[in-house]
């Protein structure tokens, strides 16, 4: 296991090194620089802009400035966005990635559900027209033009019925009379600091009750699923009342978005699920457990569904660490301020540093994830070994 | 030849008659199982129509539509005060907001995003084949080599990597297509190809080509490649669903240089501030539906072609 893991952590390096070097060379072979966009401004006389390519570096050779680049970046220094000048590249990450983090997260563990749920199912009643109608929707769901769909979810549910806020990360008119003091991120971080602790107890609760007798255990259950609830309720209505009409607000901001998202990767994974049950229903192991007169329900949620899982688990965490990528049209079109925007926008204006920044925190996270998706599956499935 | 043909002269047929006969009986058997699923029957519905739909446009320029009017890209319509104008009896989807027809524009897109989608899967196809057929075939260094470039291409970010590539050149419809078939041939589709010529290099007809004396070139090209093609098919139109969505998306960013698209169809509501402004649909909708129902048909066709070349999906 340690041999195993310590080898794949220098394959990884080395992939990220390899990875490093295509896209700063990528990013940098884009015509002009940042200095360039600034002839825009007449305020700026030639000079001027002149000093300030030498200031960002931007007259040294390509190779030179890679080279120093990376010498930084593996010392933890990332350097400062060109964009937006004095703030450093790893602050805005950090302040951006949870949000993407938050937005992607959510919604892969809801669809996930949601599609395991169905897709096994669909694959069990193959052939009806219930069967037909949801793979088309699915396979709808799994292609629709996503601006569009986004597009179309605002209309429904911020113009049509006017439920939710339309986009945005917060409403700028309520937060511009918050008392001094409060920030979007500490309230952000304050809400996803609740959330975890809460699903903590919440699994905490499901592996306490698991030897448990079965009365015991529904009960167990229920109350380690209430009082999380609780909790976060009574703590966000007494402990921090001051901060959550603040916290309301990014709630309400947060529902549409993750919606939509979840909408969309739901299609995918419910046709992911169904194409792997149905491989999975021709397995000698289902005909045994017939044969034995199993009743079906079993069959279907204990022997075919949870083999049939492990394909889609390895999409669930692919998803999550590609999310940035797919991210770019969601946030853009929410005005949501996560790292897809931010990648955008900096790739947009040339702020090597910035869009240098999310793009390797993109690779190390898909990265991560494939490292998490092989560990998964030795533990899904036990004939699998580390070798 | 008249030496073995002379017994049985008269039932001597041509060696490309039988193999065109037994082409065309698989072909049937596959249509067969094709044809049971609704769902690759109803793609292939859609690709069929959208086919026509690509085709009826230069005729109905040369013929009906007066080409002053109705050019998708320099059209104009002097008789209607306001642009965009709702759908009418002589617009049938309305104009956009430079004054030209929507259903002239749609139509037109539409053959460009079948070239798209057409060169894209072949490019992917061929990359996608050599490297699976090149690294299951000879393994060892050669294998690593290439799959770490496949591991380094599934790493980068493909929206964020096109959006450079625009930057950095004059992205038009054969540099994109060009673009995305490298990177998908490159990518996820070269694993699965290679994990299917991992089973195809132990079967026993390739050793009969290694003991008949066949080199390495014709034991690939001409004994596994065309047993890795089915499966190639089906990527193919995975592909294409693939191409045509990240046109739309580039488009839709404006960071293309395309002439006219179904993706720039959209890009050009949103530049005229249209994208919020829900009463304009026929601004949207058109050029939305068709790219999702486009990317839906070939993705439909493909699951269907799955069960068919994957005889663990099929029903019998």
């Amino acid at each position: 296991m340690w041999k195993f893991l310590g080898k794949r952590f220098l394959q990884m390096f080395i992939t990220l090194l390899m990875f490093q070097t295509v896209t700063y060379f990528l990013m940098d072979a884009q015509p002009g620089d940042i200095a360039d966009l600034l002839t825009l401004n007449p305020d700026i006389p030639p000079a001027e802009r002149e000093r300030i390519r030498v200031d960002l570096g931007l007259d040294r050779p390509p190779a030179e400035r890679f080279l120093k680049y990376i010498g930084n970046f593996y010392k933890g220094d990332l350097g400062v966005s060109f964009s937006q000048f004095p703030r450093p590249v790893t602050e805005i990450i950090l302040e951006r990635l949870p949000r993407t983090l938050v937005l992607f997260l959510s919604a892969s563990v809801i669809s996930f559900w949601a599609g395991y749920a169905s897709g096994k199912v669909l694959a069990w009643k193959r052939g009806g027209v219930i069967e037909y109608s949801s793979t088309l929707v699915g396979v709808i769901l799994y292609t629709v033009f996503t601006p569009w769909f986004a597009l179309m979810m605002i209309w429904l549910f911020a113009v049509y019925l006017d439920w939710l806020p339309p986009g945005k990360f917060l409403d700028p008119i309520l937060w511009l009379t918050a008392p001094e003091g409060i920030h979007a991120n500490d309230v952000f971080v304050r809400m996803i600091w609740s959330v975890m602790i809460a699903t903590g107890v919440m699994i905490l609760g499901l592996i306490g009750t698991q030897r448990l007798s079965s009365q015991l255990r529904k009960t167990g259950r229920w109350v380690s699923f209430v009082v999380p609830f609780i909790g976060v309720f009574l703590y966000w209505r007494f402990a921090s009342s001051g901060i959550s009409l603040y916290a309301w607000d990014i709630l309400q901001h947060l529902v549409l978005p993750v919606l939509t998202v979840t909408l969309i990767a739901y299609g995918g994974t419910m046709l992911l699920m169904r194409t792997s049950m149905l491989e999975t229903l021709r397995e000698d192991y289902i005909l045994t457990a017939r044969a034995k007169g199993m009743p079906e329900k079993i069959i279907r949620d204990k022997h075919a569904a949870r083999n049939a899982l492990l394909p889609v688990w390895t999409g669930l965490v692919f998803s999550i660490g590609s999310s940035l990528s797919g991210g770019i049209i969601t946030e853009t079109i929410f005005s949501w301020p996560g790292l897809g925007l931010t990648l955008l926008n900096a790739a947009q204006v040339e702020d090597i540093p910035l869009a240098m920044g999310a793009l390797t925190v993109t690779g190390v996270m898909t990265l991560l994830s494939h490292l998490v998706a092989d560990i998964g599956y030795a533990f899904l499935d036990p004939r699998i070994r580390f070798s | 030849m008249s030496t073995i043909s002379s017994p049985v002269d008269a039932t001597y047929i041509p060696l490309w008659r039988v193999r065109l006969r037994l082409f065309w009986r698989a072909v049937k058997t596959n249509w067969a199982m094709f044809a049971e699923n609704p769902i690759g029957l109803f793609g292939l519905g859609l690709i069929i129509f959208f086919g026509l739909f690509a085709l009826a446009h230069p005729i109905l320029i040369s013929t009906v539509w007066e080409a002053k009017i109705y050019d998708p890209v320099n059209g104009f319509d002097i008789e209607i005060p306001y642009h965009p104008s709702p759908p009418s009896a002589k617009h049938l989807l309305g104009t956009d907001p430079m004054g030209r027809d929507v259903l002239s524009q749609l139509m037109f897109s539409t053959r460009y995003e079948f070239a798209l989608g057409m060169i894209s899967a072949i490019v992917t196809v061929l990359i996608a084949t050599s490297i699976g057929a090149i690294a299951a075939y000879y393994g060892g260094i050669t294998d690593i080599l290439l799959m770490r470039i496949v591991d380094l291409v599934i790493m980068i970010p493909y929206l964020p990597i096109l959006i450079v590539m625009s930057a950095l050149m004059r992205v038009g419809m054969i540099e994109l297509a060009l673009f995305i078939g490298i990177l998908s041939g490159f990518g996820g589709t070269a694993i699965v190809i290679k994990s299917q010529a991992l089973t195809v290099k132990v079967k026993p007809y390739i050793e009969a080509a290694r003991i008949s004396g066949g080199g390495d070139f014709h034991i690939i090209f001409t004994h596994m490649v065309p047993n890795l093609l089915p499966i190639a098919l089906l990527y193919m139109m995975f592909v294409v669903t693939g191409a045509i969505f990240s046109e739309a998306v580039l488009s839709f960013f404006g960071l293309t240089e395309i002439d006219m698209s179904w993706g720039l169809m959209i890009n050009t509501t949103q530049v005229f501030g249209y994208i919020m402004r829900f009463d304009a649909w026929y601004l949207l909708l058109p050029a939305s539906l068709a790219i999702t129902l486009l990317c839906a048909a070939f993705y439909m066709v493909g699951r269907a072609l799955d069960e068919v070349v994957n005889p663990r999906l099929r029903e019998r």
